[in-house]
């Protein structure tokens, strides 16, 4: 293990630089939110990520974001493990009509404010499992959504820009409305 | 077959069910294949309805031995059949789910309450007559566990960590989990429903998003179900590419799973080292193949997109990368005391429970049981590549922990050979209709993939996809009676069951 560690000390890290936001989430995210709002959002945001009916694709590169190359918590960004300690949800997946329930139960639980994003094709609008009986919808048919990124799944690079859309420095921001 | 072969001679041959046969039995014949396979002289391999113009369960058997497998078909003119979860219970979640799905009853079942479905669809029996009804979920009744010290803890469906989600009722005394009871179908999404009457491109998508982590897997099972029904083969240079992705997907996931058991352990130098090797993987499948995941990149008659021009190339630099680092971070896991007592004797699975159950993968073969679809029955072009399987009978954490490891080694050489002999020529095959059923196989990094397919020209009639966590979450039931709770999250970890794949 000590050497292991001690190489660590001495190899270049692996972290990329950080991706400049995306320019499309800046403008959702100015369109949805008002200006009171988007001064709250800090430099810090604890993320709780709920999978309402995803085929896993979309975890396993949420997951991507916490190694060494993207190193997520840079940013200030966090995963929690409650949504009562969230600022943001994360949600992959059509809504399954079973985990309709649960996540309009974990929106209530976290406290206000708060913002979600929709992650993935399936959470816009359902994706390859849109009219099935089993299926609301994408995440806006149950909770509202502030943020949309897409891909399936997004890869770990447009996660990043999706969500540092959330903490870009406000001289990035399109202007603030009047 | 020597064993099945005189029950289901009794039967009548399906014609057009390629490449295994298909009988239509009676039920005295139906009773005597669960018979069989409760005293384990076959496995049962996958059990569905089907709800056409004639309602019928269908029972998939595998004689592990010989690598023969059959499809028994059963006539339902009544909407009922014989329970073959009386006689074995691994049947019994599936014949609940083809109740619930299906509308066909399972006569003398010992469990009747309902599976993946909640009340929450506003149709009863989706797959079946799809009747509307109002949406009435009621109270789902857990197993009773009585005794004066014991207390529940509900989890779930909402889980702490990204995980999918799943609901686990746990009865314990004190720290000591006395019984584990899964209620799964959280992300049930329907896939069967929407691939019937689909084209066979989009049943591919769909087939490929049952489970995201498998999805080289699914797709390699449903082209080879699509290809035997229409009786074609996709080229050779197709099935060496397939295999290559198959391979890339097994070490991807393997490596994040050693990474993430250790991390549950609470030794998280092996998760921050083992998820830099899984990106590393992935990102060499982006540049070769165009997605990270490699999805939607196998299709019915061979591959979307051949390998990139500088694919070899990023893949032996890959190889080269992790035969550099990986054997001192199992070196590191096998030299950890503190983390080997977490691992060691946790979650233990009788040898004996898996043989019953069929379960395949690293679970099957860390509790005795070899299977593996590559070997058995065996498909290209895995024929043509010299590798093994390993198996340990601890049963443990550490055992699942092993057999990963190994399977790394293994699938890093099967690379190497594939890249080695990759035949040239076209990859893929053209599509012509044709109304036959076809039965395919894959092994995913979790186990054996079973999806069975019936085709009206270009159009699927009917699709079912068997994911290999329908024989291993009961077994999850098992590991964890009698470990403290807090462990439960370093056992479920070390399954790594699909939920998705399972709900479907």
């Amino acid at each position: 293990m000590r050497r292991t560690l001690f190489e660590s000390l001495t190899r270049r890290p692996l972290t990329e630089t950080p991706p400049t936001a995306d320019n499309a989430a800046l403008a959702e995210l100015a369109a949805s939110l008002d200006r009171a709002a988007r001064q709250r959002l800090g430099r810090s945001l604890a993320i709780r990520e709920v999978d309402a009916g995803s085929c896993n694709g979309c975890e396993l590169e949420i997951h991507a974001l916490n190694n060494a190359f993207y190193d997520l918590e840079r940013f200030g960004l966090r995963f929690v493990a409650s949504p009562r300690h969230a600022d943001v949800l994360l949600v992959t997946g059509p809504v399954t009509r079973n985990m309709r329930e649960a996540l309009e139960r974990t929106f209530n639980a976290t406290p206000e404010p708060k913002w979600v994003v929709a992650v993935g094709r399936c959470a816009a609008d359902g994706g390859v499992f849109a009219g099935s009986y089993a299926v609301v919808g994408g995440v806006d048919a149950v909770i509202p959504a502030d943020l949309h990124i897409a891909g399936c799944p997004p890869t770990p690079l447009q996660l990043l820009q999706g969500l540092l859309a959330l903490l870009a420095p406000r001289r990035d921001r399109v202007a603030p409305q009047p | 077959m020597p064993v099945l072969a005189d029950i289901l001679a009794q039967g009548q041959r399906v014609v057009g069910h390629r490449p295994w046969p298909r009988y239509q039995v009676t039920p005295e014949a139906w009773n005597q294949a669960a018979s069989a396979i409760a005293a384990g002289r076959a496995s049962l391999f996958g059990l569905w309805g089907d709800t056409g113009a004639a309602p019928m369960v269908n029972m998939a058997i595998i004689e592990e031995s010989s690598g023969d497998i059959a499809v028994a078909s059963l006539a339902c003119p009544m909407r009922k059949f014989p329970s073959v979860g009386a006689l074995h219970p691994p049947a019994i979640r599936l014949e609940r789910a083809i109740h619930s799905l299906c509308g066909l009853e399972p006569v003398g079942a010992p469990d009747t309450r309902p599976w993946l479905d909640f009340g929450f669809w506003n149709v009863k029996h989706p797959l079946g007559e799809c009747a509307p009804v109002a949406a009435a979920p009621g109270a789902y009744a857990f197993l009773p566990a009585e005794g004066a010290a014991l207390h529940q803890i509900p989890v779930g469906p909402v889980h702490a960590g990204t995980i999918e989600p799943g609901h686990f009722r746990f009865t314990a005394s004190g720290e000591t989990v006395v019984r584990l009871e899964e209620r799964l179908g959280y992300v049930h999404k329907g896939i069967e429903s929407l691939m019937a009457g689909a084209t066979i491109e989009r049943a591919a998508q769909l087939a490929a998003r049952a489970s995201g982590d498998s999805t080289v897997a699914y797709g390699i099972a449903f082209a080879h179900a699509v290809e035997a029904a229409l009786g074609i083969e996709a080229p050779a240079r197709a099935r060496y590419v397939r295999a290559l992705m198959a391979e890339l997907e097994r070490l991807a996931n393997h490596l994040g799973d050693i990474g993430a058991i250790c991390n549950d352990a609470a030794f998280a130098l092996m998760q921050a080292h083992c998820a830099v090797l899984r990106e590393e993987v992935l990102r060499a499948a982006a540049r070769s193949f165009g997605h990270r995941l490699m999805m939607d990149r196998v299709v019915p008659g061979g591959v979307a997109a051949d390998l990139h021009a500088d694919g070899p190339n990023v893949i032996r630099a890959l190889l080269q990368d992790i035969r550099l680092r990986f054997p001192r971070l199992v070196e590191l896991y096998d030299n950890t005391a503190s983390l080997q007592d977490r691992t060691a004797a946790a979650g233990v699975v009788s040898v004996d429970l898996v043989r019953r159950f069929a379960a395949s993968g690293y679970i099957g073969r860390a509790s005795g049981r070899g299977f593996d679809a590559r070997k058995t029955p065996g498909y290209a072009p895995y024929d043509r590549l010299d590798f093994t399987v390993p198996v340990l009978t601890e049963g443990d954490v550490d055992a699942r922990i092993w057999i990963r490891v190994r399977e790394v080694e293994q699938s890093l050489q099967l690379i190497e050979q594939i890249l080695a002999t990759l035949p040239g020529g076209p990859v893929a095959t053209a599509l012509e209709g044709g109304d036959g059923e076809g039965l395919g196989l894959a092994e995913g990094f979790r186990g054996d993939v079973l999806a069975w397919v019936r085709l009206d020209g270009l159009s699927v009639v009917r699709c079912h996809l068997r994911d290999p966590s329908w024989f291993q979450w009961p077994l999850l039931e098992s590991a964890v009676e009698g470990n403290i709770v807090a462990d439960f999250p370093l056992c479920n970890k070390s399954f790594n069951c699909s939920y998705s794949g399972h709900d479907l």
